[in-house]
């Protein structure tokens, strides 16, 4: 879990990610962001993110992106 | 003669009044009740107001109130001036001193933020009017209208300016009745048009959807700008609401290529698609045109200060990937004079500026006329009678079909995620307002799509800090992406920054 607040820590830095459970509701990762995100993961766990799977609630917090990495094929 | 937008929205009241105009998720509202609202909020406007002709700002998030109070302010005699709620405070008040709009109409969760910049003897919050309990007589939403000529504002846009304060482009009914005429007439569109509004509120391509709604009786379906990030959600949204059409940016267009999301969620109900505001690259629209078979994808051009757009291209012919999508042809009553350094119309093939001529050009930047007289100028091909052409700054050319190519920018603006950007006013908000560091300057690199900062220094400065405090001054889309910190600036021989030496080492 802590490699994936290293990445979105390297991505918006301004922002506390441990201070919420909804970075989407919350405003704290964009469209930008989002598009970045998915790509770092990718390369970070050396996995596809299934288009269909980019959804909100899939990117709210921590535990629903770990979610989104496993269900896609990577280890955590 | 049509001399107002609303004499459309009249008669289509009239039509369909049963319809559904605007859907927002859960939400929706008839075109009867779109109507009655509209009028009674402008009845609201036209007594706190007292004028006609003025501008009145709107500060909410799209949704089913935004669109009353558009047409409120409309039904007023005003013109509307959309503003984002996600842009910092201290760019709004800059916006708000420069246009001094009569008054500002908001929502009740984003009261408080306004009361902050904003008096509260000209605030009107629409969730506290009871429209149950308001009432309008149409004699006096006649008499209101009656002064109001074609050639008065119908909305101003804002949009970036080099000195830090946006400038507020003064757009006219008769602009906006010409493109729509257009439009119907080319486009064929009706009353069975269900659009999927992607745009922010500030841009033109929702006035433009206004102008489908109120003139044809089409079904407006907002999506939320949130959304842009998950398009599996949008594309799911048009299937559930059977869309026809779509007026969207590139940007998201080229995203939902790239995730091959055009095979798992189809659009069979698209019929048109539009798109402007930057360029589309071929290879990721041929994977659309391959995708909606039967749907007629059309590349608009032109920047805010004409209505809406001044050239389109309707493609019917195979594009090569290799080949950038023309911008095609100037729209009805509307010139195109692309001219070179000496002001002289180009050859075929020549590259000049791109510049436009007719009655679809704004009518000037609101309360700013350096920046007016700078842009709206003489034509220079007429020296006999005042005949006002609008300078681009693009530079184009006519390829050999005939059909007019853009071909890049003269100066400094950029288009980036569709917004229209000018690098000059991110560096004068960093360096002069905001005082982070004395020198920099800001590059944007095209391959990468990102915004760059070079800045002059002893010490790197922390990212975190540096775009946590743009970001009081600047929406996020003009926050830089990339900070590089170098001991001093490369400088040409007059002593000022080298931008293209920097440029080159963006590419390097």
């Amino acid at each position: 879990m802590e490699s994936i607040y290293d990445i979105l820590a390297e991505l918006r830095p301004e922002n506390d990610f441990h201070a919420s459970t909804d970075f989407i509701g919350d405003g704290m990762l964009d469209s930008f962001d989002i598009v970045e995100l998915v790509t770092a993961l990718e390369e970070k766990f050396d996995i596809l993110i299934d288009a269909l799977d980019i959804l909100p609630e899939n990117f709210a917090n921590t535990d629903a992106i770990a979610g989104v990495v496993r269900k896609n094929g990577g280890s955590l | 003669m049509q001399i107002n937008i609303l004499e459309y929205f009249e008669k289509t009241v009239a039509r369909v009044s049963a319809k559904t105009a605007v859907i927002d998720g859960e939400k929706s509202i008839d075109f009867a009740t779109l109507a009655q609202q509209s009028k009674k909020l402008s009845r609201v406007l036209a007594q706190k107001a007292g004028v006609i002709r003025r501008p009145i700002a709107v500060y909410m998030p799209k949704c089913i109130g935004s669109v009353v109070s558009d047409m409120g302010i409309i039904y007023s005699g005003n013109a509307y001036m959309n503003l984002d709620v996600k842009t910092p405070a201290a760019r709004i008040s800059a916006i708000l001193e420069r246009i001094d709009p009569v008054l500002l109409i908001t929502d009740a969760a984003h009261e408080s933020a306004v009361a902050a910049i904003w008096p509260a003897d000209k605030t009107v919050v629409l969730d506290a009017l009871d429209f149950a309990a308001l009432s309008y007589a149409q004699a006096d939403v006649d008499k209101t209208l009656y002064p109001v000529l074609d050639t008065d504002p119908l909305c101003i846009i804002n949009t970036s300016g080099s000195t830090g304060v946006p400038k507020g482009v003064v757009l006219n009914h008769h602009s906006f009745i010409d493109f729509t005429d257009w439009a119907n007439t080319t486009m064929g569109f009706s009353e069975n048009e269900v659009m999927g509004c992607l745009s922010p509120i500030v841009f033109d391509i929702y006035s433009y959807e206004l102008c489908l709604l109120m003139s044809r009786g089409g079904t407006m379906v907002l999506l939320q700008e949130s959304m842009a990030a998950f398009p599996a959600r949008i594309l799911q949204t048009l299937i559930d609401n059977r869309v026809t059409f779509i007026f969207w940016v590139p940007t998201i267009m080229v995203n939902i290529a790239n995730m091959g999301l055009l095979d798992k969620l189809p659009l069979p109900d698209i019929k048109t698609v539009w798109f402007a505001g930057e360029v589309f690259p071929t290879k990721q629209f041929n994977i659309w045109r391959r995708a909606l078979e039967g749907a007629r994808f059309v590349n608009m051009y032109g920047p805010i200060e004409i209505t809406l757009d001044c050239t389109h291209y309707i493609v019917e012919r195979d594009i090569p990937d290799d080949e950038p999508i023309p911008i095609g042809y100037a729209m009805r009553n509307t010139d195109i004079l692309i001219l070179n350094e000496e002001n002289r119309l180009c050859a075929p093939g020549e590259e000049g500026e791109l510049c436009v001529r007719g009655s679809s050009l704004a009518m000037g930047y609101y309360n700013n006329p350096e920046k007016t007289a700078a842009a709206f100028v003489q034509n220079p091909l007429n020296t006999t009678y005042p005949e006002t052409i609008y300078r681009t700054g693009d530079v184009a050319a006519v390829n050999e079909r005939g059909e007019i190519v853009f071909r890049g920018r003269k100066d400094t603006l950029v288009k980036h995620s569709g917004y229209r950007i000018e690098l000059a006013e991110i560096e004068h908000v960093i360096i002069n307002t905001l005082k982070l560091v004395e020198n920099g300057c800001i590059v944007y690199d095209h391959a990468k799509k990102e915004i760059v900062f070079f800045y002059e220094g002893a010490e790197e400065l922390p990212v975190a800090a540096l775009r946590k405090q743009i970001g009081t001054a600047l929406p996020k889309y003009m926050i830089p992406t990339v900070y590089v910190r170098l001991e001093s600036m490369p400088r040409n021989t007059n002593g000022k920054i080298d931008r293209l030496a920097l440029k080159e080492r963006l590419e390097a």
